[in-house]
């Protein structure tokens, strides 16, 4: 028998509910309100009270009103069909709605029941399976989508029989399990999992040993991401860190894609809609919608489910992970979950942490981070979650509680800079406040040696040391004046802002920069530290940038000619011509 | 809206505070409108039969035997063709005598719309203002506040981008507006004959700031009926944001809830998101643009207001006055219009991005040599060439007394970078160069 119970309180979205029986903390209620079902979850119990955070409006509910308890937590539905959706952040289908504007209780089924899948099988009854263990697979867009054992099956099973090559609906039976006491368990292609657990169903979390490709300079060549590793990306606003998120979806090196907007912009993710679906993986040659998922709480859309929708993201995430794939998450934005919880903990009137954060705030946002990571699949193959999140301190300051807990969460840093938003030089990712731990991993540095080049970490560490070296001799210049310092200081700064033009700064917009791929990176880094290892003769320190502004112009409309063209081949032959004038 | 006669009447309170009161009462829905001592009153919070009222005008003289009658409904506005041409309060009522208007009652701060739903914003709002249309161009369905200094003159440029702006209708909800603003707004639209165009939601100074709370959403509504059911390009204009968070946080306060950053409610990104997010694109070709004045104190955007608003919305405009040419310019640094991309080069000239980022990147080098010359540093050569491209491009193009064509404000760029600069200065594609630079 479920619980049920009446309102008998109500504070803006927490709601207070007398209750008849048992409730689980966390588990999911619905509320009646004159027809309309509004879902509500538990998230304290005081003697007869639960008291539940609704993911709806709550005008007009009274005092007195039914409540259903579910008997279960948020949980999300797995199967055929979760790929090209847009979700809302529990999981309700957006295009099932009706009506142009969002109606409360509107719960439409993530996963389409009428559709058919194009079923085979993996196993042959009498093998020995468990939980994660691949049966079958369907194939969705372009993915060989796996149909697992259910992760709750932790237990060893016997396969008593698997459905035979053929067509089936997603709640069709495709398999019959057996365990050791003999009873049987019926398999279908759907599967349902509490968000606010990680799917553990595999055999090894190694460290991450490769990088993810990202077509991003400045993170590729100077901080690199690890395939299953997390990043953040913290900024104040209008320092485009959506114009980034927006690069890396459509750029990295990925299986599949998944957007968490959480409690932004709904015209972002409109952008996301109207473009993707045009957009061509330059990989596949497929459209980027078809390796992506959207899961949309805009900032207008109840808070409590903006809470919800990071872990509904992270879950299918898990799940494409245990079929063997390269899957990144990106989230944007992990400060909106963060105020989401300190509403909530201010109205259930718990005492405050800094700035009226929840005390737990770090261990919430450390824990979540952990759930990314490569993994061994129990049959030896590997899959993976690439985590990247966008942080938004509240005043730009990054002595903020969320941006210091992320901080102690994610390996890689990639700080955004008003003085280089303010000077246009995008991204504006700092190249010194930045960093990517992955550069001190003795595996990621033998995989980069290995596949870019073989000096390349060494490359890397040195054109970070000319930036800071730049960045030093432009301070001195600001101090002391131009005439005040020697010429050699300028050189320095000179080439430092090589660097920055011709390989930090990349045009987001332009449709041959705005993609950078390894090979090109490096082609180009070798180009340019070649010039910052070349001594060149000046008279005056106007002669010095006159002379370095051309080369910067040559090298940047390299950037803007596809590789290695003729366009491309002409500006460096112009390039060498003007290197030859000045070599010392 | 009238007494009915099955409404029950209470008349005991059993809490009073500045901005709030407490009855026993049943059979009670959140958020739902009451009357209290005469005064308009919503539910917030309900414990049990107790049940506590926001009173919108403050509390100053309500007895505890006030008369206290439940609506049984949440705030509504009467929405109709009528809403044209006219002034109302905060409530909804008209102002100046006029008659109330016929209409369809509609919930105000209703539903948002589904995401899904939305057309991507793709037409440009021209304004004449350069440091606008050319650097920080304005799409409809649009959500952009002027950050300003209470000494700026953020009201009399935002009258004048309605104007030219030729939306449909236009929407003014004015928040603690000073009654000269007020008769300012009023007698711009009447001299421009845009009378017909207009409506007017207005809580000035002279009246409770909780009242406040309910413009926006009034303002939204009225929007909303005309965007939707008409199909028009709705231009909000929402003046001053700073006033209705300073409202919110007077609210919070009173119903002891924990404060965060600045004093400000925990809530304040959603409250502010739930207004600004009713900008819209919609499919069949109606729009909501929002443009909307946060004060600063002192320049600061670091504040909790501007810096959640900024979070918010699609870019921010900051008006400054140029100590050069005396001028008040919008400032091409911290200013930034976020859907700009969608239009420029596509919807404008194929040069316009590239001259745009251009003008900025040598605006700044004029600010570093202006920085070295306070230091008491040389200039260069390339120095006094910058500094006088900063006056000539402050005076002819960011003034926000300029008026041109978009394509003039091109020209007279590229006519700026051919005197002050060499090609390779300006670091443009050449392609580009070769079609515009001036001979």
């Amino acid at each position: 028998m479920k619980t049920t119970g009446t309102v008998t309180g109500i504070v803006s979205n927490l709601v207070i509910v007398e209750i008849n029986g048992p409730v689980a903390q966390n588990e999911i209620c619905y509320i009646n309100l004159s027809g309309v079902n509004l879902m509500a979850e538990v998230i304290k119990v005081i003697g007869k009270l639960a008291y539940v955070q609704v993911f709806e409006s709550t005008r007009g509910l009274k005092v007195g009103m039914p409540v259903e308890f579910q008997g279960h937590m948020l949980e999300v539905m797995l199967g055929p069909g979760l790929l090209s959706k847009n979700y809302d952040g529990l999981q309700h289908d957006l295009a099932k709605m009706k009506g142009i504007f969002l109606q409360r209780g509107d719960y439409t089924d993530a996963l389409d029941y009428d559709s058919e899948w194009e079923f085979t099988p993996l196993v042959e009854a009498g093998a020995q399976v468990t939980a994660a263990d691949w049966l079958g697979e369907v194939p969705e867009n372009w993915v060989n989508h796996k149909i697992m054992v259910p992760f709750v099956m932790t237990d060893k099973y016997t396969i008593k029989s698997v459905a035979s090559k053929g067509t089936y609906k997603i709640t069709d039976t495709i398999a019959v399990l057996t365990n050791s006491k003999g009873e049987e368990f019926n398999v279908t292609m759907v599967q349902k999992w509490p968000v606010k657990k990680a799917i553990t169903a595999y055999r090894e979390k190694p460290r991450p040993f490769k990088i993810m490709e990202t077509g991003v300079r400045v993170i590729d060549t100077l901080n690199p991401i690890a395939e299953g590793g997390t990043g953040f990306i913290p900024g104040p606003f209008g320092c485009g860190k959506t114009v980034l998120q927006h690069a890396l979806a459509k750029q990295a090196d990925a299986d599949m894609i998944i957007m968490a907007a959480c409690g932004e912009r709904a015209n972002e993710v409109v952008e996301i809609f109207a473009e993707f679906p045009y957009l061509e993986d330059p990989r596949t040659g497929r459209k980027l919608m078809e390796r992506t998922t959207i899961i949309c709480n805009t900032s207008n859309m109840p808070v409590a489910a903006r809470e919800a929708s990071v872990y509904t993201a992270m879950t299918i995430g898990e799940y494409y992970r245990s079929m063997g794939l390269k899957v990144l998450l990106l989230a944007d934005s992990t400060s909106r979950w963060a105020q989401a919880l300190r509403e909530m903990s201010n109205r259930l009137e718990e005492l405050p942490g800094p700035d009226a954060f929840p005390m737990d705030l770090s261990a919430i946002i450390a824990n979540f981070y952990a759930r990314a990571g490569f993994v061994y699949l129990n049959n030896g193959s590997t899959g993976s979650v690439t985590f990247i999140g966008t942080v938004s301190p509240a005043g730009g300051n990054l002595k903020e509680p969320v941006t210091e807990s992320t901080k102690k969460a994610a390996r890689c840093f990639y700080a955004l800079s008003q003085q280089r938003a303010d000077s246009k030089r995008y991204p504006a990712i700092d190249p010194m406040d930045s960093y990517s731990k992955y550069l001190e991993y003795p595996e990621i540095q033998e995989f980069l040696n290995k596949n870019i080049s073989a000096e390349w970490h060494d490359q890397v560490m040195k054109t970070k040391n000319i930036i800071q070296r730049g960045k030093e001799a432009s301070e001195q210049i600001n101090i002391l004046g131009d005439d005040g310092v020697p010429l050699e200081y300028h050189d320095r700064y000179w080439k430092s802002e090589i660097l920055d033009f011709v390989v930090l700064q990349q045009d987001a917009f332009d449709k041959i920069d705005c993609n950078t791929p390894l090979k090109r990176q490096r082609y180009m880094l070798g180009k340019v530290m070649d010039i910052c290892d070349t001594s060149f003769k000046f008279d005056s320190f106007e002669q010095c940038s006159t002379y370095y502004k051309r080369i910067i112009n040559v090298l940047k409309q390299m950037n803007y000619s596809d590789f290695q063209s003729e366009e491309f081949n002409n500006y460096e032959k112009e390039l060498n011509t003007i290197l030859n004038e000045r070599k010392a | 809206m009238e007494t009915k006669a099955f409404q029950r009447i209470y008349t005991q309170l059993t809490g009073i505070t500045k901005a709030t009161v407490t009855l026993k009462a049943q059979g009670i829905a959140n958020e739902e409108l009451a009357l209290v001592h005469g005064r308009l009153a919503q539910v917030v919070k309900i414990i049990g039969d107790s049940v506590t009222l926001q009173i919108f005008s403050g509390t100053e003289g309500i007895p505890t035997n006030a008369e206290v009658i439940f609506y049984g409904e949440p705030p509504k506005l009467k929405v109709s063709d009528d809403l044209a041409g006219r002034f109302f309060d905060a409530y909804g009522n008209p102002l100046f005598g006029a008659t109330e208007i016929e209409g369809d009652p509609r919930e105000i701060g209703g539903p948002s719309v589904n995401p899904l739903r939305r057309k991507q914003p793709s037409e440009l709002i021209a304004t004449g203002i350069a440091g606008i249309d050319l650097n920080n161009t304005l799409v409809t369905g649009q959500k952009i506040p002027f950050f300003a200094d209470p000494d700026q003159p953020y009201n009399q440029v935002m009258a004048m981008v309605a104007l030219r702006a030729q939306a449909d209708k236009i929407i003014l909800g004015g928040m603690g507006l000073s009654n000269d603003d007020f008769l300012f707004f009023k007698n711009v639209f009447e001299n421009a004959g845009a009378l017909d165009r207009i409506v007017c939601f207005v809580n000035t100074t002279e009246q409770p700031p909780v009242e406040r709370l309910l413009v926006p959403d009034m303002a939204l509504t009225a929007a909303e009926y005309f965007a939707t059911t008409k199909n028009e390009k709705v231009l909000v204009l929402l003046t001053d944001m700073t006033l209705y968070a300073d409202a919110l946080s007077i609210v919070s306060n009173r119903m002891d809830q924990i404060p965060s950053k600045d004093s400000m409610p925990g809530s304040l990104y959603s409250d502010l998101a739930k207004i600004y997010e009713k900008a819209v694109q919609l499919p069949d070709g109606g729009s909501i643009t929002i443009i909307a004045v946060t004060t600063l104190s002192g320049g600061d955007i670091t504040h909790a207001i501007p810096d959640n608003t900024g979070y918010i919305t699609e870019g921010q405009l900051f008006l400054r006055t140029d100590s050069d040419t005396g001028k008040v310019i919008v400032d091409p640094f911290r200013s930034l219009s976020r859907l700009k991309q969608q239009v420029i080069g596509k919807k404008t000239r194929e040069d316009h991005p590239q001259v745009m980022n251009a003008a900025v990147r040598l605006y700044a080098d004029a600010a570093n040599a202006k920085t070295k010359l306070e230091n008491g540093f040389d200039l260069t050569e390339y120095d006094e060439r910058a500094l006088k491209f900063a006056h000539d491009y402050s005076e002819k193009l960011l003034a926000i007394d300029v008026n041109i064509d978009t394509n003039v404000m091109l020209d007279t760029a590229w006519e700026l970078f051919a005197k002050y600069f060499s090609k390779t200065e300006v670091a443009i594609k050449n392609e580009l160069v070769q079609k515009y630079w001036p001979n």
